[in-house]
Parts: C-alpha cells; sequence; structure tokens
C-alpha cells in the first residue's frame, strides 16, 4: 500500500507553475476560461473511446471524454473564444502514459483556421516550458510525408493489401484482421510515433479522411480528401489533438450514426449522440478551431520524465 | 479455463497463444490520439523456451493455459523417460526428453524440482538452483594450489562438465550453480 504521491514535491511545483502559465497565456490573449461538467448524460459516442458510466440520481450518468460536446454549446450562443482547464476521463486507458482520470486543457478559437491554431499550441507550450526545457523551433509535417519517410508507403492511396503486409513486417499479429484504418493506426503507433518530436515540438496535419472524427474534410490540391486535423507530438508522445472544427448539423448527425453503427458492428453498447450538440450546430456554430492538449503529457515531456506518475500526485494505479 | 482481456495481461499470466502455452512477459497499450489501441505482448512459448512478440487489439482476449509450477523429487530415468513424484500425494510423472532438454545433467535422484505441468503433464523442468555432485573425471589434483586461481573440466556423475579449481580431485563432491553453470565449492564430506 502506498499513501504518498508518486509525485515529487519538485514536480507538483512544476505543475503548479504550468498551470498558473497556462492561464496567464489565455488572460493575455483574451480568451475566456469557462468551466464545463464533468458528470453529463450523454457518453462519446467515438467507437474508440470508452466513456465511465456512473450512476447519479438512480439513473446511468457519464464522466466526460472530454469538454468538447459543452464548450461547443457555449460557442453556439456566445461565439467568443474560450478555454477549458480541467478533468477528463477515459476507461480502460491505464499505461505509463496514460491515466483513467487525467487534465485536459481544450480551448477553441473564434475565425482562427486550424494551420492559426497550430501555431498558437506552440507558443503556449514554449509559454510553459520556460526555466523547464529548451524547445527547438516546431516542425511540421504531413501524415503522408511521414508514412513516406518511415515506411516508403502512400496512406491516402496504398490498396488494404499493401497496408496490412506492412503491419506483418511491422509486428506478428496473428491471424487479426485489420480494416484499413485500424492498420493506418497501428502503422502510426509502431513505426513512426516513436521517431515524432525527438527534436522539439511535431505536428503532424493532413489525416486521411477516414480520421475524421470532428473535424471538417477538405480536397487537397492534389484531389486527396484529408480531414483539417493536426496532432502534436513530442519526445515519442502525443500531445494534443486539433481541429478545424465541424459546423454542419446535418454532417454532425450523420458522423453520430455512424459512430452508433459501428459501435454496434463492434459489438460496443450503442450510443446515441447527444442531440443537445445538434440542436447548438443547427442555431449556429461560428467557424473555429479547437484543440485539447493533455497537460499531464505535456509537463511530463517538460520535465524529461517517462510516466504520468512522475507528474501526478495519485496516479489511478500505483506501479 | 477462463479467458482473459488485454487488460488482464499481467507478468506471469498463463495463456494459450495459437494453441502454445505461454507466459505473459511485458504488456504494453499503444493509442493513437484518435484511433484503435492496440497491446504489444512480449511472451514466453514455454513449450520452446523462446520469447515471442504478438499486438493485440485491446479488448482481444486468450484463453488462460492450465500450467502449474509444482515441486517434485526426481526419482530415475529409464532412458526413456524421467520420472518425478509429488512429495504429498506420491504421484508420479513422467518427463519426456524434450520436457527435461538440458536439465538432465543436473538431476540427481532425490534432489527437489520445479516441475512444470501443462494440462497435467510436464512440459519442462527446472533443477535446484544449487546441486552436489561427483566428479568421476578430472586431470590429478595440485595439492596446496589454491591461489593461482587456475581451472580445469571436471565431468560429473550425471554428465556435466564444469570448470573447478586446480586443487579439487576426482571423487570429491562439488556444489554448482545449475542457473551458471558453475562451480561454487568443494563439499565436505
Amino acid at each position: 500500500m502506498h499513501w504518498q504521491p508518486s509525485a515529487t514535491l519538485s514536480a507538483l511545483r512544476a505543475r503548479a507553475a504550468v498551470l498558473q502559465r497556462i492561464r496567464a497565456f489565455f488572460v493575455a490573449r483574451d480568451v475566456l476560461e469557462v468551466e464545463v461538467p464533468c458528470l453529463d448524460l450523454f457518453p462519446n459516442t467515438d467507437p474508440n473511446m470508452a466513456t465511465i458510466e456512473v450512476y447519479c440520481d438512480g439513473r446511468p450518468h457519464f464522466l466526460q471524454t472530454s469538454p468538447e460536446y459543452a464548450m461547443k454549446r457555449l460557442l453556439a450562443r456566445d461565439g467568443v473564444s474560450i478555454y477549458s482547464l480541467g478533468k477528463a476521463f477515459r476507461d480502460g486507458e491505464i499505461s505509463p502514459r496514460h491515466n483513467p482520470e487525467f487534465t485536459m486543457l481544450e480551448w477553441y478559437r473564434v475565425g482562427f483556421d486550424w494551420q492559426q491554431l497550430m501555431q498558437e499550441v506552440a507558443d503556449l507550450c514554449q509559454h510553459c516550458a520556460d526555466g523547464l526545457a529548451q524547445l527547438a523551433a516546431p516542425r511540421f509535417h504531413s501524415y503522408g510525408e511521414l508514412f513516406t519517410r518511415y515506411l516508403g508507403l502512400d496512406p491516402h492511396h496504398a490498396t488494404l493489401n499493401a497496408l496490412r503486409e506492412n503491419c506483418a513486417n511491422v509486428t506478428d499479429i496473428g491471424d487479426l484482421v485489420l480494416s484499413r484504418v485500424e492498420c493506418l493506426d497501428l502503422l502510426f503507433s509502431l513505426a513512426i510515433e516513436p521517431h515524432l518530436g525527438q527534436q522539439g515540438l511535431q505536428f503532424v496535419f493532413d489525416y486521411p479522411a477516414c480520421m475524421a472524427a470532428l473535424a471538417q474534410v477538405e480536397q487537397r490540391s492534389d484531389g486527396t480528401p484529408v480531414t483539417r486535423r493536426f496532432e502534436l507530438y513530442f519526445r515519442g508522445i502525443e500531445l494534443a489533438n486539433g481541429y478545424q472544427e465541424l459546423t454542419d448539423a446535418e454532417e454532425q448527425s450523420r458522423r453520430f450514426a455512424a459512430d452508433e453503427a459501428r459501435r454496434i458492428e463492434k459489438d460496443l453498447p450503442a450510443y446515441r449522440g447527444d442531440p443537445r450538440l445538434v440542436a447548438a450546430l443547427h442555431a449556429g456554430l461560428p467557424s473555429c478551431a479547437g484543440v485539447a492538449l493533455g497537460v499531464d503529457r505535456l509537463l511530463m515531456a517538460l520535465l524529461g520524465e517517462q510516466q504520468l506518475s512522475a507528474v501526478q500526485a495519485f496516479p489511478l494505479h500505483r506501479r | 479455463m477462463a479467458n482473459y482481456s488485454t487488460n488482464e495481461f499481467k507478468p506471469g499470466l498463463k495463456v494459450l497463444l495459437d494453441g502454445e502455452p505461454c507466459s505473459i512477459l511485458e504488456n504494453e497499450y499503444v493509442k493513437p490520439g484518435k484511433g484503435q489501441a492496440f497491446n504489444r505482448v512480449r511472451l514466453r512459448n514455454l513449450n520452446t523456451g523462446r520469447t515471442w512478440d504478438r499486438t493485440f487489439r485491446s479488448g482481444e482476449s486468450l484463453e488462460g493455459a492450465d500450467v502449474m509450477d509444482t515441486d517434485m523429487e526426481y526419482l530415475y530415468t529409464d532412458g526413456e523417460f524421467f520420472y518425478f513424484m509429488e512429495p504429498n500425494t506420491f504421484e508420479q510423472h513422467q518427463a519426456d526428453v524434450k520436457a527435461v532438454g538440458e536439465t538432465s545433467k543436473w538431476l540427481k535422484e532425490q534432489d527437489v524440482c520445479t516441475v512444470t505441468l501443462f494440462n497435467g503433464v510436464p512440459l519442462s523442468i527446472a533443477p535446484p538452483n544449487f546441486v552436489e555432485l561427483e566428479i568421476v573425471e578430472t586431470d590429478p589434483g595440485v595439492r596446496g594450489d589454491t591461489a593461482t586461481g587456475g581451472t580445469k573440466p571436471a565431468r560429473l556423475t550425471t554428465g556435466a562438465v564444469v570448470r573447478v579449481p586446480l586443487f579439487i580431485d576426482q571423487g570429491e563432491v562439488i556444489r554448482c550453480d545449475t542457473r551458471s553453470g558453475e562451480y561454487v565449492s568443494r563439499v565436505k564430506s
């Protein structure tokens, strides 16, 4: 039994400093801090995300996997840039780099495009790193470029067979039959991600259209449909995920329906998408870009630590 | 046997993978930001002793393997099989040459070994960490030479050959570490 915290006092001081710097950064840029519920009525419909179900008032409620739905309802009514610095929960995500409860910074910039937001993410990290780590200038690479560099493969046009063969070269998967997206996820996680951000912040953008989640999809100049989405990597781990936000209510309803169908196919609980989000989009979401950043991971990377337990006082499972 | 999901894969858990009994060594959870999570698992194939890296989709499960380690007394060999006895029940088990493998060179009658049973049949045998065996063949001992640190080969009753100090003689009993295969000390009779 451990009653003592797993993070040192100096790590806890660095955490407190980073939280203060985040708030100062947004105050200076006139972005409003908002608080949204952790406990709410609807789960995340994403088939790759497991929402924790809890009982409240005698019926099932859900611990939110991110403040996204509620923040978009605020954006639809008030149309001002906002940020939330709070706890998010994801079931089943337990590893040295995952804790089911973690601190998430999520912000939405009204009138920004995803490229401007990417630059702001770099500025924020730079601001938080002061005195903790030296960050080289950020680097930007498309998803396709990275596949070409590390695997000699075009992720947008490679055949499913070619992707499966590459997976089999990277790792033994036995008789597992992977879909196109699963192949891409496996290849990215095992063969590309460990190389990313080793020199400093590294952004990845232009994800394949099949990985859209709640981002917009556009045709690139060469005709390839890509997702207006980016991720930030630092020291081999993913820190942030941003979108040019989907504002089309009809498309949102279709994506909820597609998630639900996929959940049924995967034998997961079928979840209805939050109708209040669809209603908010119908009322009109301002054009905006949004991003979520894992604060514990940022801190871990800045301090050169390998485990979240070095920066969280009380991780769920002490290793 | 019960099924175990990837999130229950803890080091030491025994599972069946492609019909082979395996012991889990490591389990790493990997998940892209938005996307399918996987578990990279390192296992030891208990049949071959080889390590095996396999990637699973998170949430997949494997059947548990009926693998059990039991301390048993080594009785004898008839050339084809090696016989072991559970000290409490006196139940006897026969292990074939494949299960015993290299361990045979450390097996002395009445020594207690760890027998790994898979579905009730010996899968592998681990000898005690230290065994005491008699030297049946080595060059004559050099009296008084305890300081030069030189060694010579010595063959033991079980067939094992270990390097011993020059002063050790044929007919002496020595203590060996079976993990390193090295001489430890002389046993005074």
